[in-house]
């Protein structure tokens, strides 16, 4: 509701120049924005629970077929975003809390602190710059016109926003994983471990990751939320088609269909994230169950 | 925003005729491919498919004369051209045009061309609920009527010598296809094959076109959000040509690269400071006057554009038959814009806001005006908008002081004889002059009442004109054949030829 404070109109994204009254009219008729409020949005609910995200007031097509076709860019982006920030940031983040004593690991700790203070924007601008004007080794931008007909093209043109977001994320979920290794190492029960005979590496592997993991996991869930909904500018930068141009280009336009749709999505989509990351942390650890045995 | 000052490439203008006058011929004397396909890169993405339904001006670039044709066609040089008109007939009186459509038509999806098709393509233009741009020029239809299947009469209210020029942006439209927001069925050489929005459009060769095939395969429109992206594209190879370079920086990148041809066409978009003329200070002629005379216009083009663009006096680019030099009616003098201020009662200056949309080239271009206004004691407030936003407050409200933007079309100074336009100038003989050229009985009537009108405007400095776009399109030097003009944004591909890979 309170997108449609904003001022403009979404007739405002129909007419040209030289449009006369009576096209306004009819280009207000056309959005609805001749209709109160209030209808507007029981309108938006009804069509809602029939599962039924409307029609574009620009495009005049299903606002469900635009956010499918966009999710077939965001959702492989974030996932393979966030896989590649997991592979980079968990080895890193453990030898990081375990070597912190030697030049490496502070040097990891410290690159990551630059890390988190980089504006993806700029990551990305500079990779463009390196990998695709310079070495033309990946394209600057753009998405594949047959899409995934061709997966190769795909992947290739998605390895530099790929790689934008995973640099970026990796940068902050190291230092958590960081900060949960060395809460691991400070741990009565991996001194018990270690007293009963284990080696370091395998008390580390044995008991240390599984507890690390639980705050870890949460906050995995919360970064991969934040990477598919941060997604937008990463698309702007690569101009790829994904569901944050969708949404921007909506609010440009003042198409609410648009923009009403692309945000009950994503909305969605993060809860079902969130909810994901619940259950793997009780997989993980069983005290979060609720039972009583606890095996840590 | 930092004002670029002064950034004037000295040669530019000396290279430039020289690439201009190569571009058209085969570069390299390579062999085209026949097959090859043209990608575009471009930042007009159409909003819908459908010119009658608020598409925007990338839907004319993208589907004009390749998708879609009318009865006639506006060629890249300006003139009208018969294309699936064979002949027509105009009665005595002016009010009859009897077409004879051109026989072996079909459209895209096998159906043949009949009068109908033309009757409802026409109608759907002048529908109630039509947002095409030629609606209001259509006006004086009164009946059309399909004869037999290859002859249509179009009966009118009064005579419209523009009739062919208007009905060359009516598309001829399948009257037996649906949902043409999202599809196509037209007669053009291409077809629609995908749009994927958000990112690229492609149109494949129409193997039964009725006129001369394609020298391409095809074509792929890849749409940018921002110049940039659109110039790294170009550079890589991911696009082969740009229509319409909107960035004058990347002009660096591209000039003297034997890898890159920059040509410079003419061009129609003209940069405006259009101020609402009903209220004080802007009804006031002496303060338009003062307000022209203040700003250096040569300068601002130079400092946007390098050597590129021209001057205007009014709002008639050369390419209109009505053109004529104006830029000595209003020249920059500060001197005598004090003057003018003076004698309009505004000897203090005064103060006002400029609404600017918030996309280049507009916040730049009001810095500078805001400059030079100061220098003659007007201050001018800048409020950025977006382009919503200026359709809203300021087109349909028409609730503003001043606004710049940029007026894209060809032949529209009829935009002054109509008093409801959002600019509100009210000037009865300009109203008359424009009013009657329409109903002219010759071309040359015609001319002659708009020239009369175009000086009146320019010497009652109707609004202040900053100067006329330059259209640069860069190409990769393999492709030639494109049109240099895209007039009215459009862009015709059937020509152009790519060789090599």
């Amino acid at each position: 509701m309170l997108l449609r404070l904003l001022p403009g109109d979404p007739a405002s994204s129909l007419i040209a120049v030289g449009a006369d009254a009576e096209q306004i009219a009819a280009a207000r008729r056309q959005v609805g924005s001749d209709l109160p409020l209030f209808q507007q949005f029981i309108q938006f609910v009804s069509g809602l629970a029939r599962f039924d995200l409307g029609t574009s007031f620009i495009s005049r097509t299903s606002v469900a077929d635009e956010i499918f076709a966009r999710l077939t860019v965001t959702v492989p982006l974030t996932l393979m975003a966030f896989c590649l920030a997991v592979v980079i940031a968990v080895p890193l983040g453990i030898i990081a809390a375990v070597k912190s004593d030697k030049w490496y690991g502070a040097a990891i700790s410290t690159i990551s602190q630059l890390g988190i203070a980089i504006p993806v924007f700029w990551v990305g601008i500079l990779l463009v710059a390196m990998f695709a004007v310079n070495f033309r080794i990946f394209p600057s931008g753009g998405f594949p016109h047959g899409g995934w007909a061709n997966p190769g093209a795909v992947i290739h043109a998605l390895a530099l926003p790929t790689l934008t977001i995973a640099i970026v994320m990796s940068a902050s979920l190291l230092r958590y994983v960081r900060a949960a290794t060395l809460d691991v190492l400070g741990s009565d029960y991996l001194r018990t471990a270690r007293a009963m005979g284990s080696g370091f590496t395998e008390a580390l592997l044995r008991h240390g990751l599984r507890n690390g993991a639980v705050p870890v996991v949460s906050i995995l869930g919360i970064e991969l939320a934040t990477t598919f909904l941060g997604a937008v500018v990463v698309e702007r930068v690569f101009t790829l088609p994904g569901l944050g141009s969708m949404l921007l280009l909506a609010i440009e336009q003042r198409d609410y269909p648009n923009m009403q749709g692309v945000l009950f999505i994503s909305t969605l989509i993060v809860l079902l994230v969130g909810f994901a990351a619940d259950i793997i942390q009780r997989l993980i650890d069983p005290r979060l169950r609720g039972t009583r045995r606890g095996d840590a | 925003m930092s004002l670029p000052l002064l950034t004037k490439k000295v040669l530019a203008g000396a290279a430039l005729t020289a690439v201009a006058v190569a571009a058209p011929f085969a570069a390299f004397g390579q062999d085209a491919n026949p097959d090859a396909i043209i990608r575009i890169g471009s930042l007009y993405e159409p909003q819908n498919l459908d010119n009658t339904a608020g598409a925007g001006q990338g839907i004319t670039e993208a589907f004009n004369g390749n998708v879609y044709e009318g009865l006639f066609r506006l060629t890249d040089a300006g003139d009208v051209e018969d294309v699936l008109v064979e002949t027509y007939e105009i009665s005595e009186n002016g009010l009859t045009y009897t077409f004879t459509l051109r026989d072996g038509v079909t459209f895209h999806s096998g159906d043949p061309l009949t009068a109908q098709d033309v009757k409802f393509s026409i109608e759907r233009v002048i529908a109630p609920e039509s947002q095409s741009s030629r609606k209001s020029s259509l006006a004086t239809i009164e009946n059309i009527e399909a004869v037999d299947d290859r002859t249509v009469v179009i009966t009118l209210s009064q005579r419209s010598i523009s009739l062919p020029y208007n009905l060359s942006y009516v598309w001829i439209v399948n009257d037996a296809a649906t949902e043409l927001t999202s599809s196509a069925d037209g007669t053009g050489p291409y077809r629609l094959d995908e749009w994927r929005r958000g990112s690229s459009l492609s149109l494949t060769r129409f193997d039964d076109y009725w006129g001369q095939a394609p020298a391409n395969g095809g074509v792929v429109l890849t749409y940018f959000t921002e110049a940039t992206a659109q110039n790294n594209a170009l550079l890589t190879g991911a696009i082969d040509i740009i229509p319409a370079v909107q960035s004058p920086d990347s002009l660096a990148l591209f000039e003297g690269n034997p890898e890159f041809n920059v040509t410079e066409g003419a061009s129609t978009t003209k940069q405006l400071l259009a101020y609402n003329d009903r209220i004080e200070p802007f009804s006031n002629v002496n303060v338009r006057k003062a307000l022209a005379r203040a700003i250096n216009k040569e300068r601002l083009l130079d400092s946007i554009w390098g050597g590129y663009g021209t001057l205007i006096g009014s709002f008639v680019p050369p390419t209109d038959p009505w053109y004529v030099d104006l830029t000595d009616v209003d020249p920059y003098d500060p001197e005598s814009a004090r003057a003018l201020l003076e004698e309009a009662g505004y000897g203090e200056g005064f103060r006002f806001t400029v609404d600017t949309p918030n996309y280049d080239p507009h916040p730049i271009v009001a810095q500078f005006v805001q400059n030079e206004l100061a220098q003659i004691g007007v201050t001018m407030d800048i409020n950025l908008i977006t382009a919503n936003e200026w359709y809203t407050k300021i087109y349909q409200a028409q609730d503003f002081e001043a606004t710049f933007q940029e007026h894209v079309n060809h032949r529209d100074i009829v935009f002054y004889g109509n008093p409801n336009f959002y600019w509100g100038y009210d000037n009865a003989e300009v109203i008359a002059l424009i009013a009657s050229a329409e109903a002219s009985e010759t071309v040359d009537e015609q001319v002659e009442k708009l020239t009369q009108a175009n000086r009146i405007i320019a010497e009652e400095a109707a609004s202040n004109w900053l100067y006329l776009y330059p259209q640069i399109v860069v190409s990769r030097a393999n492709v030639s054949g494109y049109p240099i003009n895209g007039l009215n944004s459009q862009f015709f591909a059937y020509d152009i030829e790519k060789s090599g890979q």
